[in-house]
């Protein structure tokens, strides 16, 4: 644990944007209390730049706080990001686990499967899937999960193919271990790391096509989120840029966060990988 | 690679293209089935307006009271002659509407791919000779950034900053309103219009290409083969584009076709955000009048649209790569 935790801080970035990220975990697990009731709620005069009336970051055009929307948005962001990442890391193990270790036509049916998935334009499939189930925060997740999945499903198949031969597996199969216990006891956690540092950037990648989603309208409408916010001030720009401007900065602090992050666990859990980020070979 | 077999190795990209296409329009009727309701009013549009005789008559029509292997069958006859259905609130045929919006798409997409490769590989090239220097750390920082921005969100700071405080370019449409040109003033004006929005989708893959070319380029620069011209006293610049940027480029070409379907997708970012009217448009005014049978019409034309892509893209790997393996 001491290594890994030297490992992660001897990359600069990793440690800032881990900084960032619980800066933005603490803003959004305090929303509540900063701005009590709901962001939804008129808190001052329409249109208020910000600094005045007492808004931070001004108000919209129905006097709603900007800023409370984005302390609430975080919730809704970072929820959204780590619950689709969860449902898709699921399939993508499982189908992953799957096609690595039993290989065969299994593996080549489960690959065309993924590839047909990486091929169709996911954005559209996500909002297709949205607007057709109606937009909720369960149908969100699931269209998310539903184009996120292939990358890790390709990353588990690669690790399995390459363990399943190796001599502990084999050790396990003389001893009559079942394929799950095999599988889930002696594959996968040798196989975590590279499925660590990718749902970070998973995580990262799934706030950005939420934020996506609800700027075209596709957000749950009970749910105050940052692509709202930044959508409801397209039309007003001209006279509101702080609508639209401070929310793109929420999501672009806590998606780099996370890149970062993920950064220093791929430096962390691979320590031997040769360091060649930054430019220097 | 020899040309006498180009042509088994085309039938089997074309196969492998038709595959895709047939198994999205599957997709596209399993979800209207799967969605929640009656699919009569789904493909009616829930415009609200669907009278019970309209929708017995859909039912009819699209064969809902049948099983449904019977209408799989006749959705797949429908989309094979290119009928993508109708739309009863725009009162005309999806393919049309598809149809009519594509051109202002594959501007905008085009523009801003070339945009991407050629600023991108530029980039890429220049960093990749000044190894560890600010130039360097620049597209580093670059495409940190990037890939941490929402597309949308550039696009509107892009009109904050060119047209609402600059005053510079227009913030949205394809041509100005209500003024008549010809000729080289439509040309103009349409470019103008074009800027922001290509600006917009290709600054992230500027990002992307520029990082892709300069690890390529360092791979390639430390091969035999270019060490050889050196030797042969070829001149540097000579063999930076002939020998390096060459073979530098096919790892560039295939990520590009991996990435056609994100780049469309981010077109109807894009085209919501200056008001493009393009597909992506056409998407946004479907999803906002939930008219189903043109969101599914735009998810297969862009499916399409990618799959060809791929095609080309495979095309132009194995012509300029002798040594692709075509098996």
């Amino acid at each position: 644990m001491k290594t890994f935790w030297r490992n992660f801080a001897r990359n600069r970035g990793a440690v800032v944007g881990l900084v960032i990220l619980v800066l933005v975990l603490i803003v959004a697990l305090t929303a509540p209390w900063i701005f009590p009731g709901s962001p939804w709620d008129m808190a001052g005069a329409p249109f208020a730049p910000p600094g005045e009336d007492g808004m931070l970051l001004g108000t919209d055009s129905l006097g709603r706080d900007v800023a409370a929307g984005i302390a609430h948005g975080a919730r809704v962001s970072l929820l959204v990001g780590a619950v689709s990442t969860v449902v898709s890391l699921v399939i993508g193990i499982g189908l992953g686990a799957i096609a690595g270790y039993l290989g065969g036509w299994v593996d080549d049916v489960v690959m065309r499967f993924t590839e047909f998935f990486q091929t169709i334009p996911s954005f559209v499939l996500a909002i297709l899937l949205v607007a057709i189930f109606t937009p909720t925060i369960q149908s969100i997740v699931f269209a998310i999960a539903v184009v996120s999945w292939p990358p890790v499903a390709r990353v588990v198949r690669a690790e399995f193919l390459s363990l399943r031969s190796r001599e502990f597996v084999q050790a396990s199969e003389v001893l009559g271990k079942s394929r799950i216990s095999i599988v889930l006891g002696d594959i996968l956690p040798n196989a975590l790391s590279p499925i660590v540092v990718l749902s970070s950037l998973m995580v990262a990648s799934a706030i950005l096509l939420e934020s996506a989603l609800s700027f075209l309208g596709l957000g749950d409408p009970n749910m105050m989120s940052w692509g709202f916010l930044i959508g409801s001030g397209r039309s007003v720009i001209r006279m509101a840029w702080w609508m639209s401007v401070f929310p793109g900065i929420a999501i672009f602090l806590t998606v780099l966060s996370l890149n970062l992050v993920g950064e220093g666990l791929s430096d962390a859990l691979n320590p031997r990988l040769p360091r060649n980020r930054g430019g220097k070979p | 690679m020899e040309l006498s077999r180009l042509p088994a190795y085309l039938a089997g990209r074309l196969v492998k293209a038709a595959i895709v296409i047939l198994a999205i329009v599957v997709c596209n009727f399993f979800l209207i089935h799967a969605a929640p309701g009656d699919p009569a009013s789904i493909i009616a549009g829930q415009s609200g307006s669907a009278d019970a005789r309209f929708l017995e008559q859909l039912r009819a029509q699209f064969g809902l009271d049948q099983p449904l292997y019977v209408q799989l069958w006749m959705y797949l006859k429908g989309v094979l002659t290119l009928d993508l259905g109708f739309s009863h609130r725009q009162q005309a045929s999806v393919a049309a509407l598809v149809w009519d919006r594509l051109p202002a798409t594959l501007l905008l997409t085009g523009a801003a791919f070339i945009f991407a490769i050629v600023l991108g590989v530029t980039m890429g090239a220049l960093a990749a000779r000044r190894v560890g220097t600010w130039w360097d750390s620049i597209i580093t920082v670059l495409a940190l950034a990037f890939y941490a921005t929402p597309l949308f969100w550039v696009g509107l700071m892009l009109v904050l900053l060119f047209s609402v405080t600059l005053e510079w370019l227009p913030s949205f449409g394809m041509m100005s309103v209500g003024v008549e040109m010809s000729g080289i003033g439509k040309v103009l004006d349409v470019g103008k219009h074009l800027l922001l929005p290509a600006l917009t989708l290709g600054l992230f893959y500027v990002a992307v290409y520029a990082r892709l070319s300069r690890a390529t380029m360092l791979e390639v620069a430390d091969q035999d083969f270019v060490k050889t011209a050196r030797a042969k006293g070829v001149p540097e610049g000579r063999i930076l584009r002939r020998h390096i940027l060459r073979n530098a480029m096919l790892p560039v070409i295939t990520f590009a076709g991996i990435q056609a379907g994100q780049l469309i997708g981010g077109s109807i970012l894009v085209e919501t955000v200056f008001a493009w009217p393009g597909i992506g448009r056409l998407a946004f005014e479907a999803l906002l009048a939930r008219d189903y049978q043109v969101l599914m019409g735009v998810f297969f034309c862009t499916s399409v649209m990618v799959v060809l892509f791929n095609l080309i893209t495979d095309l132009l790997y194995a012509v300029v790569d002798p040594r692709v393996e075509v098996s």
